[in-house]
């Protein structure tokens, strides 16, 4: 059985962005993961911290933080902020829908989100910040 | 970035990551050329694109979106298959022309070789 964690934190600068998806990749590679569960995985990531940044911290300094877990051949991932909150999740994860059109935000990362990886749950409550808990299983390497 | 006008039409060769930490300056730099050229015929290159999000998708209906207003069109050219599926994702494809490589946007905006 392949069991395996990390746990990175880092500040909700948009610069950050990038290093969010690298480290989770650099992660996953134990996995042997195809060029397209890779893509799929950093796509999903950087979406989720997107969000942490944009909504959870509305652009002022916060904390993002982010877990990996791998058991076998399955990953979860958890983004983290101690942001804003959502008022109403359902309504946030409607594709199209941004509390944001002004920042010509396309309103389609929970649909990225959801299309990329197996499943997404998002735990949130108003002034409480947000966990966006997704998960993906890779192609076995047995 | 790279810009280049052949035949009245504007080429945007992007290039890097496009997510929301670059959308920014894309954005500025695409609107600034736009507005000075008075492009009406907008092609975006994807080439050299590495990775983009929906922060890209953004940008793109954004542009699209300026450009009609000025009476224009605007296409898309050579995104690699993971860029594609998150422009398939959006719906983008439905009001906006995909083209696999740069010349045969060039030719079927001009309706000449280039």
């Amino acid at each position: 059985m392949r069991e395996n964690r990390m746990r990175v934190e880092f500040l909700s600068r948009s610069l950050n962005e990038s290093f969010a998806r690298v480290a989770v990749a650099a992660f996953v590679s134990q996995l042997d993961p195809t060029i397209e569960e890779i893509s799929d995985v950093k796509t999903a990531v950087s979406e989720a911290v997107t969000n942490a940044i944009i909504h959870g911290y509305e652009n002022r300094e916060g904390t993002v933080a982010i877990e990996a877990i791998i058991k076998d051949s399955e990953l979860t991932l958890t983004i983290i902020d101690e942001g804003v909150g959502i008022r109403d999740v359902k309504k946030a994860m409607e594709p199209l829908y941004t509390s944001r059109p002004d920042l010509e935000r396309s309103g389609m990362g929970f649909t990225v989100m959801e299309t990329f990886m197996d499943s997404l749950v998002v735990e949130s409550e108003k002034d409480h910040g947000t966990k966006v808990i997704m998960k993906k299983k890779f192609r076995s390497l047995d | 970035m790279d810009f280049d006008t052949r035949k009245e039409t504007l080429i945007i060769k992007l290039s890097g990551e496009l997510d929301h930490h670059s959308a920014e300056e894309v954005r500025n730099h695409i609107d600034d050329k736009i507005e000075r050229e008075k492009s009406i015929k907008v092609i975006m290159d994807f080439e050299n694109v590495t990775f983009m999000d929906s922060s890209g998708i953004g940008v793109v209906i954004g542009r699209y979106k300026k450009i009609l207003s000025q009476g224009g069109e605007i296409s898309i050219a050579s995104a690699t298959d993971n860029i594609k599926r998150v422009f398939e994702l959006s719906g983008i494809f439905k009001i906006i022309k995909y083209y696999k490589n740069l010349d045969d946007a060039f030719k079927a905006v001009t309706g000449v070789g280039k």
